[in-house]
């Protein structure tokens, strides 16, 4: 009895969580123009999403383009940032360390309303004109401290000689960095590069207060616009489903490499 | 003549903050040779094994490679190779690719990397192991492909950093042999740092015997094990009861309240000396009247080829005695000791000599704090003077808080009646103290000294 409780309660759990996303992506395969009423199914949202039938199309379209490009150059740009700082940070020392530690670990919490309104103060006073360019520096910076979270590990599980080791036998130090440290640290890059791509993914605060005035969109502020407008467009039903199973596949792939590396240590 | 010198280590010191690690290191390697740095963990050795491979750079002093001065030059350009600790061999690569990475990086034609890559596992028994990862290999497996990618660059000099500490005893001792016999067959130069004296003297040629960041003795195994220069050493390598004597005059030694025959001259008469006798240099038997002394055994156990006893001697000594004969606990016995099997060392002090500055007539402060007693007339405020204290005039307290002032027991040594102990004080001094209570090392013990006790000279200079 108090195993079937127990049960049910994570399974209600489970239920109140997904109910939402299950419902758009339910919905995402009927025509109707508005959200809730069924019409039947059918693939006609998808067709159109992919044909580009959609109002306003070339907006939403260049939006998506928009969203995947600023992600994809954000989180290159701050793996590389977050590995060489993920190195600076362990060889340091005790209390210099632990300092370092922690304050890479506060703009993670901080409330991304708060990250986008200083970013945006800073832009203003440094007279930086707004637009494509301040959205990537803003995505590189929150998203850098998630990379040198997920490179640390790798690097405290790194025998530390290995890079002298290098050096001894001949390598520079860039060689050294190049052949030996960097195909070591690789698995954590590629989870923190991960991380980083969906973080930007589904970053609406910070886009939204450094974006500028020059009518730049990406997916979030896109859809926040929408739906001011009056009702949701209906193609966006399918492409909120397909970017959810999209992040859903990144986080088991990102899941299943931490749950293979312990394995290899165990 | 210093021609022959392979590496020359000249006046090298290094401090890590306020610690000095290594204090004005001078010795010399020969070509071919193997030469092990030995001493207890924190003696230094390893921080300069890690100087001689450029990992670290020293404060003072120089390394000449060949006789030319490489303590400048990055570690990559240098023609040494390491064996680390724990290996670090790359995980991401396979045998093969681990051996080959330093003959890669200088350029080799890939028809000839093999050939030498091939060699050298042959060398090290690890043939069939070329496309293995390195993580399926277990720990001596591990550290034989390091040996082999270390070695492959045909090293100048190949640096040891406690290689075989990771592996088990019977390993050990195998791997041990068949270093041997890779240095024999190479012919390359090997500087081996361990902290297992047995180690040091079944492999070496030389032994560098280090404590504190200083060189206690250099020489052969034998040297250091039969001729040990001072009681650190004779007590850190193999078995010894290290006694007070005094040389009475040339061939001439009383200890443990018998005057012995001994080899050794030069020492002037009536000097304070310190003995070495090694355990299986007493000749035990049951003819008490034709030995030199007696004793009664207090107990006795087997250790395998020989048994290991203590001796209460007639005048109150605990001596060591190893044997192939046992005696029954509770028998009277006779002792005797060869003159050529005693080891006289000179003291390297009599008594604590202490820097102090006299405060007044009754006060002088030393040690970090300030001490009551008799100021000879001669000295005014303010001069620097020497104070002499005996080691057994040192009192130590169970607690800290009860001494004038704390410090920590650093290093013992049984002397055969009493424990001679070094104390190294809060402030970091040293202070030597005989007593017959018995502390550890690591204890924490309060310091005092009786007014009366403390002798103020006058400091040379």
């Amino acid at each position: 009895m108090k195993k079937l409780f127990a049960k049910c309660y994570i399974w209600l759990l489970l239920a109140m969580l997904y109910a939402p996303l299950l419902f758009i992506a339910v919905f995402s395969f009927t025509e109707s123009r508005v959200l809730g009423s069924w019409t039947g199914f059918s693939t006609k949202l998808y067709q159109n999403l992919f044909t580009g039938n959609v109002s306003g199309g070339a907006a939403l379209i260049s939006a998506v383009e928009n969203t995947l490009l600023i992600a994809l150059i954000a989180a290159a740009f701050s793996t590389l940032l977050g590995t060489v700082a993920a190195i600076g940070i362990f060889n340091l020392k005790g209390r210099a360390k632990r300092t370092m530690q922690f304050l890479n670990n506060i703009p993670m919490i901080n409330p991304d309303i708060i990250t986008g309104v200083s970013l945006f103060l800073l832009f203003v006073f440094l007279k930086f004109s707004q637009g494509y360019v301040t959205v990537v520096l803003a995505h590189i910076t929150f998203c850098t401290p998630y990379v040198v979270l997920s490179v640390m590990p790798k690097l405290s599980q790194m025998n530390p000689n290995i890079y002298e080791a290098a050096l001894d036998l001949g390598a520079t130090p860039g060689q050294a960095l190049w052949k030996v440290l960097v195909p070591e640290l690789r698995p954590g890059m590629i989870s923190g590069f991960m991380m980083a791509f969906t973080m930007s993914l589904d970053d609406f605060a910070v886009t939204f207060f450094t974006r500028g005035t020059i009518g730049l969109d990406t997916l979030s502020t896109y859809i926040y616009a929408d739906a001011r407008k009056g009702g949701l467009t209906p193609e966006l039903r399918p492409l909120m489903t397909l970017i959810f199973l999209l992040v859903l596949v990144l986080l088991i792939i990102i899941n299943l490499r931490s749950s293979r590396t312990k394995n290899v240590i165990e | 003549m210093t021609k022959d010198y392979i590496i020359d280590i000249q006046h090298l010191s290094k401090s890590f903050g306020d610690v000095k690690v290594l204090d004005d290191i001078n010795f010399y390697v020969r070509r071919g040779e193997f030469i092990t740095l030995l001493g207890p963990s924190g003696c230094g050795k390893t921080t300069l094994l890690r100087q001689i491979a450029g990992f670290i750079a020293p404060d003072e002093g120089r390394i000449l490679l060949e006789g030319k001065d490489i303590s400048g030059i990055p570690p990559h350009k240098r023609p040494l190779n390491t064996v680390f600790q724990r290996y670090a061999l790359f995980p991401h690569l396979d045998v093969f690719d681990n051996v080959a990475f330093g003959l890669k990086l200088h350029k080799i034609p890939a028809k000839e990397i093999e050939q030498r890559v091939k060699k050298m596992l042959k060398m090290v028994s690890m043939t069939d192991y070329e496309d293995r990862s390195v993580d399926s290999l277990s720990g001596g497996q591990q550290q034989r492909v390091a040996i082999a990618r270390a070695l492959v660059n045909y090293p100048k000099v190949l640096l040891l950093d406690e290689p075989l500490a990771a592996l088990d005893l019977k390993m050990r001792k195998d791997m041990q042999l068949e270093l041997k016999e890779i240095h024999r067959k190479m012919g390359i130069t090997f500087i081996y740092v361990t902290h297992d004296q047995e180690e040091a003297l079944t492999l070496s040629d030389t032994i560098v015997v280090m404590n504190e960041g200083r060189i206690q003795q250099i020489g052969t195994p034998t040297d250091i094990y039969n001729e040990p220069v001072n009681s650190f050493v004779a007590d850190f390598i193999g078995e010894s009861t290290i006694l007070n004597g005094t040389m009475i005059c040339d061939r001439k030694v009383e200890f443990m309240g018998h005057e012995f025959e001994c080899v050794d001259e030069g020492f002037g008469e009536n000097v304070p000396v310190d003995v070495v006798v090694r355990p299986e240099d007493v000749v035990i038997s049951s003819d008490v009247e034709g030995s030199q002394f007696s004793g009664v055994v207090e107990s006795c156990i087997f250790k395998g080829v020989h048994y290991e006893m203590f001796v209460d001697t007639d005048k109150g000594y605990e001596l060591m005695v190893q044997d192939y004969d046992s005696f029954e606990p509770g028998s009277k016995v006779g002792l005797s000791i060869n003159p050529d099997d005693i080891q006289v060392m000179r003291k390297e002090r009599t008594c604590n000599t202490i820097e102090a500055t006299v405060e007044d007539q009754e006060h002088v402060s030393m040690l970090g704090c300030t001490w009551e007693c008799s100021v000879p007339a001669e000295f005014k405020s303010g001069d620097e003077v020497l104070a002499e204290v005996a080691f057994d005039k040192v009192d130590l307290l169970d607690n800290q808080e009860d001494g004038k002032l704390g410090g920590e027991v650093h290093f013992l040594l049984y002397k055969g009646d009493h424990y001679h102990l070094t104390i190294l004080t809060d402030d970091g001094d040293h202070l030597w103290v005989d007593t017959d209570d018995i502390w550890d090392k690591g204890d924490l013990v309060g310091i005092d000294i009786l007014p009366s006790d403390i002798k103020i000279k006058r400091k040379n200079g």
